[in-house]
């Protein structure tokens, strides 16, 4: 395989994994639980490296997703003692856990390699070239293998307690009565998104990750009502703008990780505009529709209560009905346009008149 | 028979007991109204009974067995406002999460479950809202909802938390109908309840609360003003007017 095709499967499969572990994260209101854990992964590779003498593959894979479950440990454990909220709690675990990680590495600088820009911010490029080598064998891009690895983990996880998981986030007091440990659901799903956020960190970047962890799912959330589609859907957006991302930095050559993010931001904001039913502009519309049958229906009623009376001729003047609705001369015209459209009265002369249908619906 | 026998429950959050060393015995074949004003740890009581919230001192039986024994005859409905109803899923998924206790872990609901899931919705008139969204369901459909869940656990002893709160007369006819015919089944359905006026009418017995257990017994001779006074001390009246407004 080419190195560019490696990149794009790195990409893509970051982008998968990510997405699926997600998709909890999201519908727990836990988002930023994720930006806590890929930070404070840094001090678990680092520790991983020293204990192992230098870069390699599983003392700091396993270090990384250790210190992520001590981080959500410390967090929960901070949150559920008095007069610390959650987010309070995430802001003091997790600099203090990535300063930590800081200081090793500065401290034990000649010791060992490692690059801190690129476990912050990855470098998808050389990704395919950091191959897993056992003795002579080699094993092709350690990237794949990691997230692989996560790849099964989280499927499978999904696969396996998807109905465990979504009765503890749904009610976690039924949960517990029906003898599911919801404390324990929790902790795995910690561990499934470490493991996930570390293996991330060689593609796109510990820190860049959580865009990936985050942004698919949210976008997903405001396109559908059903899990299993949601779960799809995240999936789908995830591997679409990792690689729409690393094609676009490709093209332009700039950071990879850089743009899948920036494709991620712009995705997430388009989908909360234009989404169905959850959409801003979606919202505003359905709002102003209801505001205009509710003038609409006042308008009527005004009109047949005048109607065959003296002052109906009065009553039906435009200007009339601006000063005694209260309404703004513009919105008068659209109530009156929209009224008409709907064949409910006729303008005439700067003058309306109910038709059949319209003296109907006032009767009514 | 005793459906719950709680000895000693004593529960604290700071310093202040919410409950004090309660001792108190609800019995099967009853419907039992939890009473008392705001804050008398009225939803504490279930809650720590249930294992829910951690307990100072103080033990719990379910039919004569802790509850990790009588597990599956227990079924719990917490306010409705304990959950998030914005949660991607339908009337019917809801109420298929009540079969997923005797599930265990890993198995998933089959014919089975759904058929009795239909049939619990069918009892509390919301079969034809099964595949609505839980977002788009009114209170009362969301307090059926988890009547139904309720029933699917098919549970000998139900335990609610405040269901007619907030819900329309049609909901609270119904519930009132599903609670008798448990009862007459020979089954326990304790609620915690807010409004006075409707407990003579809706319950058997009444425990009265107020961080200590008051009187607990049949409404006609715990119910009187008396208890009532010492439950809710001299504002009585004054509560009493204000539930009746709400």
């Amino acid at each position: 395989m080419s190195p560019l095709t490696l990149v794009f499967l790195i990409a893509a499969l970051a982008g998968l994994t990510c997405a699926l572990a997600g998709v909890f994260l999201v519908l727990r209101r836990i988002a930023m639980l994720a930006d806590a854990i890929s930070h404070s992964v840094l001090p678990g590779l680092v520790a991983g490296f020293l204990l192992a003498g230098g870069p390699s593959l599983g003392p700091a894979f396993v270090g990384a997703v250790l210190a992520g479950l001590l981080t959500v440990l410390a967090v929960e454990t901070l949150s559920r003692s008095r007069g610390i909220k959650q987010d309070a709690a995430i802001g003091l675990v997790f600099p203090t856990m990535f300063a930590l990680g800081v200081l090793w590495i500065s401290a034990s600088y000649g010791n060992i390699h490692l690059d801190t820009d690129a476990v912050l911010f990855g470098d998808l490029t050389l990704a395919p070239f950091d191959a897993w080598r056992i003795g002579n064998l080699n094993l092709g891009p350690q990237s794949i293998w990691l997230l692989g690895v996560a790849f099964g983990l989280t499927a499978l996880f999904l696969r396996i307690l998807g109905k465990e998981l979504r009765l503890a986030t749904f009610d976690p007091s039924l949960a517990k009565l029906s003898g599911f440990n919801p404390d324990l659901l929790h902790f795995s799903l910690m561990a499934i998104v470490s493991i996930t956020s570390v293996a991330a960190f060689t593609a796109i970047g510990a820190v860049l990750a959580v865009a990936l962890l985050v942004a698919p799912a949210a976008i997903a959330r405001l396109y559908t009502d059903s899990y299993p589609q949601m779960l799809k859907l995240s999936a789908a957006v995830g591997v679409g703008s990792s690689v729409l991302g690393t094609a676009l930095a490709v093209l332009f050559d700039v950071s990879i990780s850089g743009l899948i993010a920036t494709v991620l931001g712009i995705a997430f904001v388009s989908a909360s505009l234009t989404a169905p039913r959850r959409g801003v502009l979606w919202q505003a519309q359905a709002q102003r529709t209801t505001k205009l049958n509710h003038a609409i229906e006042a308008l009527v009623i005004h009109l047949s209560l005048h109607a065959n009376t003296s002052r109906e001729a009065e009553e039906s003047l435009l200007s009339h009905l601006i000063r005694e609705l209260g309404w703004t001369p513009q919105w008068t015209r659209d109530v009156v346009e929209e009224a008409s459209r709907r064949g409910l009265l006729k303008e005439n002369d700067q003058r309306v008149t109910l038709t059949s249908a319209g003296q109907q619906l006032g009767r009514s | 028979m005793t459906a719950v026998s709680i000895r000693d429950l004593t529960v604290t959050y700071s310093e202040k007991p919410v409950l004090w060393d309660i001792d108190l015995d609800w019995s099967m074949g009853s419907l039992t109204a939890v009473v008392g004003p705001n804050g008398a740890g009225k939803s504490t009581l279930v809650k720590a009974a249930l294992g829910l919230i951690p307990v100072a001192a103080g033990t719990a039986l379910f039919l004569g067995q802790p509850l990790d024994q009588a597990r599956g005859k227990v079924a719990y409905v917490p306010q409705r406002s304990a959950v998030d109803w914005d949660f991607p899923t339908d009337v019917l998924d809801v109420t298929l999460m009540g079969t997923y206790g005797s599930l265990g872990w890993f198995r998933r609901p089959g014919a089975g479950e759904r058929s009795r899931a239909m049939a619990a919705l069918e009892q509390v008139g919301m079969a034809d809202l099964a595949h609505r969204q839980i977002n788009e369901l009114s209170g009362g459909q969301q307090q059926r909802t988890f009547l139904a869940r309720a029933l699917v656990q098919g549970a000998d002893v139900t335990i609610l938390d405040e269901p007619f709160t907030g819900v329309d007369a049609v909901t609270e006819q119904k519930m009132i109908e599903v609670f008798r015919s448990l009862r007459d089944a020979g089954k326990a359905v304790i609620a915690v309840h807010h409004d006075l006026d409707s407990v003579p009418t809706i319950f058997d017995e009444v425990t009265l609360l107020n961080t200590r257990l008051i009187a607990h017994g049949s409404v006609a001779e715990v119910f009187v003003e008396e208890h009532l006074r010492a439950t809710y001390g001299g504002t009585l009246a004054h509560i009493a007017r204000r539930e009746k407004d709400l």
